[in-house]
């Protein structure tokens, strides 16, 4: 991604020529701009429909720029009842299956690096197969049905402890890794976890790296899960919050009226469906907006070992 | 290495061979990986009883084949399921053709001489591949819904509309709508592969093509498409492995009363028959059959890309 390409000057000399060529320049710079405009107005449009004016954007008025901005809403929604309980499932899910998914992940991968192992080559291949099948969806639930896993919080991180992408990405890391490095401490006659968690995981940073931001987003994502084992609602996650809020609209007005108990004079801030949806839309896309441009060099970097290895 | 010495102080010393101790390390992993990915397929059980939640196997009857043949027994039941494998086939052809586009998204980009603008557009596009459909559901709510949807003011106000259109519940052109949001998510994602194979070309080919007087077109139809071909090869394997696995939250979000009969593709198919119906064990049957054949797509067109390229992509 990140190569330099130089550019001979013949080369673009003759282009500033062509006409054909800056038509096409032209047309290609703009089909690009249109595309990436595509792609992010939405999440412009939403979030200046959060700070407006709430009688405008109901009728749908808010387009361009923020008109009477104001910060109320964020205040109320997070009055609703069951909605921080949601954030507060969906960050703990969150954080608890990134680490022990990144954890899972290094260990597994350091273990079945080891040439010593009893079977190891059959145990790496039993891990990774998953990958490419699945029992399909109902004798899953039924397993976790049987295993009590429904109406558990712990339905949400077990499952997906081990992930054998992400062991495949750690494995192909670690490889990589001089031996020398991890013999030098075996002289100490140090112990598997010793030179684990001293020497293995310091150098697999760069990759674990790449594995918390996979695991967090796929974590935050989730909604199957919900939405097929959880009906108590103080474990629903902000994403099946988000998506009965957008469908039972009868619902969501009974949760308006309730939540404005002192009410407000100022019309501009009293919630209506559209600035109920829109804001708790945008609490649960910030994170993804605010971690997705310092992180994205470790997606695209994940990719193309798994790509690579398939 | 170590010395044989060392290994022998080591067991002395632990009790247990060096090689069983690193298995026993792996063990508690091995039995997750047990528990989450190998028993759900006992589950296939269910397919040949009448099983109902909450009672065990040996409390329910035993059917044999009954739901295998259920699915062909009857023309009501024949058509459902030609309804949703047509759906399913058809919406997953649609994404084949996106696969098409993706290389050419890529090599589009790569012309770009801008970097600045280049990385921007790169890192822009795959936003929306971090999103949940959840969340794509919620902006094309926010910019198509019949009342106040961004998309329906624009053109009532520029007079091209009379009334608001109800794109969101709508029965026509769902695979299409369904298609272009899988493009909007997943284009630029699926772009990045393709333009670091482009720029794992080497760039003395391009050198001697111009020596040779090649234009940019034509360096692009001989030097970049078959450099990036064993990328495409592999993604359209690994597509048409997951023919019949369309994943279930897209078309789950985006279900409703009016466009259900051409959304539902067979994983919603299941969820709605299994779930909301209660047939457990029919949805049992057309999830096991589903990952059977998934299974042996997978083995045919991994054996296809074999013959092609000469080797195998696992």
């Amino acid at each position: 991604m990140h190569t330099k390409r130089t550019i001979p000057a013949n080369r673009l000399k003759r282009n500033r020529t062509s006409i054909g060529a800056f038509a096409f320049h032209l047309i290609n710079y703009t089909f690009f701009f249109l595309f990436t405009l595509l792609c992010i107005y939405p999440f412009y449009y939403i979030f200046i429909n959060t700070i407006s004016d709430n009688q405008l954007t109901a009728r749908g008025l808010v387009t361009l720029y923020p008109i009477g901005i104001h910060f109320e809403n964020y205040v109320q929604v997070m009055k609703i009842p069951g909605l921080s309980t949601a954030a507060l499932v969906s960050v703990g899910r969150t954080v608890l299956g990134t680490m022990l998914t990144v954890f899972a992940s290094a260990f597994v991968s350091y273990l079945v690096t080891k040439q010593k192992m009893w079977m190891r080559s059959f145990w790496y291949r039993f891990i990774v197969i998953t990958m490419y099948f699945n029992a399909g969806i109902i004798p899953w639930y039924i397993l976790m049905m049987n295993l009590g896993l429904t109406n558990n919080f712990f339905a949400y991180v077990l499952p997906g402890i081990v992930s054998p992408f992400c062991v495949v990405l750690v494995k192909t890391y670690i490889e990589s890794i001089p031996s020398a490095m991890e013999e030098s401490a075996q002289i100490d006659s140090a112990g598997y976890w010793v030179r684990f968690t001293r020497i293995i995981l310091p150098l697999c940073l760069p990759i674990l790296a790449t594995v918390t931001v996979f695991s967090a987003v796929w974590q935050w994502n989730m909604f199957q899960d919900t939405l097929f084992l959880m009906t108590d609602r103080k474990l629903y996650t902000l994403q099946f919050v988000l998506y009965r809020y957008i469908n039972q609209s009868t619902a969501l007005a009974t949760i308006i009226k309730n939540t404005q108990g002192a009410v407000t004079i100022d019309l501009s801030a009293v919630q209506t469906p559209t600035s109920v949806r829109m804001t708790v839309t945008m609490i649960v896309v910030a994170p993804i907006l605010f971690v997705y441009p310092f992180f994205q060099r470790y997606f695209v970097g994940g990719i193309m070992i798994g790509a690579v290895k398939g | 290495m170590k010395s044989s010495r060392l290994v022998a102080r080591d067991s002395l010393r632990h009790g247990i061979p060096e090689k069983y101790k690193l298995f026993l390390m792996l063990l508690p992993f091995l039995v997750l990986v047990l528990i989450f990915s190998y028993l759900p397929l006992l589950g296939w059980r269910y397919a040949f009883y009448i099983f109902k939640p909450g009672f065990s196997l040996e409390q329910s009857q035993f059917v044999g084949w009954y739901w295998f043949e259920s699915i062909v027994s009857n023309s009501y039941q024949v058509a459902e399921i030609k309804r949703v494998i047509v759906n399913t086939l058809a919406i997953s052809g649609l994404g084949l053709l996106v696969n098409c586009i993706a290389p050419i998204f890529a090599i589009l980009l790569n012309e770009i001489r801008c970097r600045k603008f280049r990385t921007s557009v790169q890192v822009l596009t795959t936003l929306p591949n971090f999103i949940s459909w959840v969340l794509v559901y919620a902006v094309a709510f926010a910019l198509l819904n019949v009342n106040n949807g961004m998309v329906n003011q624009a053109l009532l106000a520029l007079g091209w509309i009379d009334k608001p259109l109800n794109i969101l519940a709508s029965s026509k052109n769902v695979w299409l709508t369904m298609t272009l949001w899988s493009m909007w998510k997943g284009l630029g994602w699926s772009a990045i592969l393709y333009l670091a194979a482009i720029a794992g070309i080497d760039q003395e080919l391009y050198e001697a093509a111009k020596v040779d007087g090649a234009s940019r077109f034509q360096q692009t139809l001989h030097i970049t498409l078959p450099g990036i071909a064993p990328t495409f090869l592999v993604l359209l394997v690994m597509a048409i492995a997951n023919l019949l696995n369309n994943g279930m939250d897209q078309y789950y979000v985006f279900q409703n009363a009016i466009n259900k009969s051409s959304i539902e593709v067979l994983d919603l198919y299941v969820y709605n028959i299994s779930i909301l119906g209660g047939s457990f064990s029919f949805g049992t049957t057309v999830s096991m059959l589903k990952s059977i054949i998934s299974l042996g797509l997978l083995l045919v067109a991994n054996g296809a890309a074999k013959i092609i390229r000469g080797s195998s992509i696992f």
